[in-house]
């Protein structure tokens, strides 16, 4: 069963400037995101997989094109709350406890009390921080604030889980150990995830399908396949399979440069 | 106990200097009392005259709390328009500009002549146009400041915007507004006692302190002083207290809002 | 609207700014738009006066008179059988109190400047004092204008100097603070660099901390300027100096009866006075600061 979960056809964005100036920013994108899939878009700065990403979550329109998301418009399945979205910073609320912020998107939809605290524990125990329940964001690493939005970002049991280079600015060795426990999570939820990332190994390790996109106007230069086993583990970044397909993105990237 | 005695410890030491100094200094050079009491004789003045000081203290105070709450309400409900339609912010901002560089002080005798000028309400007029303008600039600030990843955040869980409102911008805006409400509280006591200079009942600490000056018993006159310090030094305690309880979670360094 | 700039690619952020005089005049429209509403609101409320509705405030020409007769007044004559105009009284008392004031604001600057200066080179003088100089601006500080007085009367100063000593003690706060500030504003980074590089510590505070401390200093100098008109005119109310702007206020409050425009009239000068006095600051940052140098208020 490999149903349609994103599916993008002709997708512009121009963004106006003033003196009737304009910006391309995506230009053509055609794409179709198969549910219980990990996708990357991979890009330098500036090739719009940011826009792009927000445009599927429907935080910006689209200026020509059909995007329908679960058969229906975004805004409808950003209505039905079908998204979670985790974003380069935590962006936790600071004059919340950890379990407060995690609690927040089922305040929102207007969860009663008990259910909704029992709700986002359990969601902490899945990113291992339910000891942190009571400390405050400043408390916790960078590490642990963005475990923290992943959880935030899973209690409505998303169908579609958006990811805004969501390890962007973590260290190397904290990156690595937060793509393990996003890979274990994955596994557990079963969810579809749209990963941005400008990192080729990153995008390599975590994906099923990895998006390349290149800039002025951003477009897709190529989609490749990484079909390196289940689940992905420590040793999968040591198989020859893995390099070969990091080789194989970087061909796509620079045939486009020139 | 260590860390608190170093704070303290300098301060303290300045202030006893700074007494004996003083004391030593009226005493040497023989001036006259009715120029500069030394400390000794304002300490024994304030507790003789106190059953005068301290209740015509309280009158001020009630002027001045009066003028602050009115003042602050207005001020928040104010700003909540300017940070919901930013049509009238064009507006405000360079009168909130101006009111920030004129002296409102000289609005007393209009509002003696409006209230008369024993009424205790046209001094809380005063206090109030004093403390609405920077209150109303950091409420405004406070409740816009947010940042874009909050507001994009509450967006993709399609939150109405009272959630928004009341779950990221209100408490946002509550350091802002506390920074501010330290600023106004000592405004509002200094106001309520210089527009006493320009007439007021008998009863209040102003008319007290200009009467026993213009009898040259500065003795007497200081002691106002002191009064009116006590209870300024009261309610900045008062908004400490509710920094405490209303934003533990904020890293509160800054030593005061310029 | 502008959050949206967040998410647009790196290179289009490189749009044109908004041209300042543009804002310039956006905002000078929006202010002269507040003064329209706030004219017609004064006057709309004396129209409800006319009503039976029971107003707060009396809304007859005696409380409030009508805008038109404020203006008129100040092109009449101050007093009865006097040729001078109160138009020209009062430009004439704005002046002596401009004077006192600005005489203030200098001293209150270099005073606030030098205690800037001196808690960042000297940690041990900032811990004994800052919280003093905080705690004096808690203290009703203008309460003290009448000895103020006093003192100088005793002692024969011509009585521009104690008021002027009460201004100065209003505006060197601001500038004490934003100087500290300002001086420990670049980044610890920006100091390592010049560290890497071998930098002489006075060089490091000339080319480094003093330019970074600028915006923030005028910032401080346009508090300064506001609140030294505040301590001028309260400074002037128990002098009994005859000529400033602070008398004229408790003058024209004595003979409202005869002539409530002329008080109305007083205000006025006194808010433009402190109004002027700040752009005048301002103007000189714009000649000495960039644009996009400025620190927001």
């Amino acid at each position: 069963m490999t149903s349609v979960m994103v599916s993008l056809r002709g997708v512009d964005k121009v963004f106006p400037r003033r003196k009737g100036a304009s910006t391309v920013a995506l230009e053509g994108i055609d794409l179709e995101i198969r549910a219980g899939d990990f996708v990357s878009l991979l890009g330098p700065s500036g090739c719009g997989k940011s826009t792009l990403l927000r445009i599927v979550g429907d935080l910006l329109e689209p200026t020509a094109g059909t995007v329908t998301v679960n058969g229906k418009s975004p805004s409808r399945a950003r209505h039905d709350r079908d998204y979670g979205m985790v974003f380069q910073q935590a962006t936790l609320l600071e004059w919340r406890r950890v379990l407060g912020n995690v609690a927040l998107p089922l305040e929102v939809t207007g969860m009663a009390e008990p259910q909704r605290s029992e709700r986002a524990r359990e969601m902490l125990k899945l990113v291992e921080l339910v000891e942190f329940a009571d400390h405050y964001p400043w408390q916790l690493s960078g590490g642990m604030q963005q475990r923290v939005a992943i959880a935030r970002a899973l209690t409505l049991e998303p169908s579609l889980l958006l990811m805004d280079e969501p390890f962007g600015a973590l260290d190397e060795m904290t990156r690595e150990r937060m793509q393990m426990e996003l890979m274990r999570i994955w596994q557990e939820t079963q969810t579809t995830v749209l990963f941005v990332t400008h990192s080729i190994p990153e995008a390599v390790f975590l994906s099923t399908q990895v998006v390349v996109m290149t800039p002025r106007p951003g477009r897709v230069a190529g989609i490749v396949d990484i079909d390196l086993p289940q689940p992905r583990v420590f040793e999968t970044r040591e198989e020859t399979k893995y390099f070969d397909k990091l080789v194989e993105v970087r061909e796509v990237l620079r045939a486009e440069e020139e | 106990m260590n860390r608190l005695l170093r704070r303290y410890l300098a301060p303290a030491l300045v202030f006893v200097a700074v007494l004996a100094v003083w004391e030593f200094f009226v005493r040497a050079f023989g001036i006259q009392g009715f120029l500069l009491p030394p400390p000794s004789e304002v300490v024994r003045t304030v507790s003789a005259e106190w059953p005068v000081v301290w209740p015509a203290g309280l009158f001020t105070l009630r002027e001045a709390l009066g003028g602050l709450f009115g003042g602050s309400i207005a001020a928040i409900a104010v700003a909540f328009a300017v940070s919901r339609w930013s049509t009238i912010r064009v507006g405000v901002q360079p009168l909130a500009v101006a009111a920030g560089s004129a002296p409102i002080i000289a609005l007393a005798p209009i509002t003696n002549q409006w209230f008369g000028i024993t009424n205790p309400v046209s001094k809380m007029a005063v206090v109030a146009v004093m403390v609405f303008f920077p209150v109303m600039i950091n409420m405004v600030r406070g409740l816009t400041d947010v940042g874009g990843a909050k507001v994009e955040l509450m967006n993709s869980l399609a939150a109405p915007d009272f959630a928004t409102l009341w779950k990221v911008r209100l408490p946002n805006s509550l350091p802002y507004l506390l920074s501010a409400l330290r600023v106004a509280v000592a405004l509002s006591l200094i106001g309520a006692v210089v527009t006493e200079y320009f007439g007021g009942s008998r009863a209040a600490l102003g008319v007290y302190i200009s009467q026993q000056a213009g009898l040259t018993r500065m003795a007497e006159a200081w002691a106002g002083i002191v009064v009116a310090t006590l209870l300024g030094a009261g309610l900045q305690l008062l908004v400490m207290g509710a920094e405490r309880v209303l934003i533990p979670w904020h890293p509160s360094r800054r030593l005061t809002p310029a | 609207m502008g959050g949206l700039y967040r998410f647009i690619p790196l290179m289009v952020v490189a749009a044109p700014p908004i041209s300042f005089s543009n804002r310039w005049l956006r905002s000078m429209v929006g202010f002269g738009v507040v003064l329209l509403v706030l004219a017609g609101l004064w006057e709309g409320y004396k129209l409800l006066g006319r009503t039976d509705l029971p107003l707060p405030v009396r809304a007859d020409n005696r409380s409030m008179p009508h805008l038109w007769d404020i203006v008129r007044s100040i092109f009449e004559p101050a007093r009865r059988g006097s040729e001078e105009t109160l138009g020209w009284v009062l430009t004439k008392a704005s002046l002596v109190t401009f004077r006192e004031a600005v005489a203030g604001f200098l001293a209150g600057s270099v005073i606030g400047l030098g205690l800037g200066l001196l808690f960042v080179r000297s940690p041990l003088a900032e811990r004994g004092l800052m919280p003093w100089v905080v705690a004096s601006q808690t203290i009703p500080l203008l309460a003290i204008a009448p000895m103020v007085v006093l003192w100088a009367g005793k002692y024969r100063l011509p009585l521009w100097i104690p008021i002027a000593a009460l201004a100065a003690f209003l505006s060197f706060f601001p500038v004490t603070v934003n100087t500290i500030r300002g001086l420990r504003s670049p980044s610890p980074t920006s100091a390592e660099l010049f560290r890497s590089i071998a930098a002489s510590p006075s060089q490091e505070f000339r080319k480094l901390r003093i330019p970074a401390a600028f915006p923030y200093l005028f910032t401080a100098l346009k508090v300064a300027a506001g609140a030294s008109v505040v301590g001028t005119i309260v400074g002037e109310l128990p002098s009994g100096l005859p000529d400033g702007l602070g008398r004229q206020l408790l003058t024209f409050s004595y003979y409202y009866s005869s002539g409530p425009e002329k008080l109305y009239a007083a205000v006025l000068f006194a808010v433009l006075l402190g109004l002027t006095f700040v752009a005048v600051v301002a103007l000189i940052e714009r000649l000495v600061i960039p644009p996009t140098r400025r620190v927001a208020q």
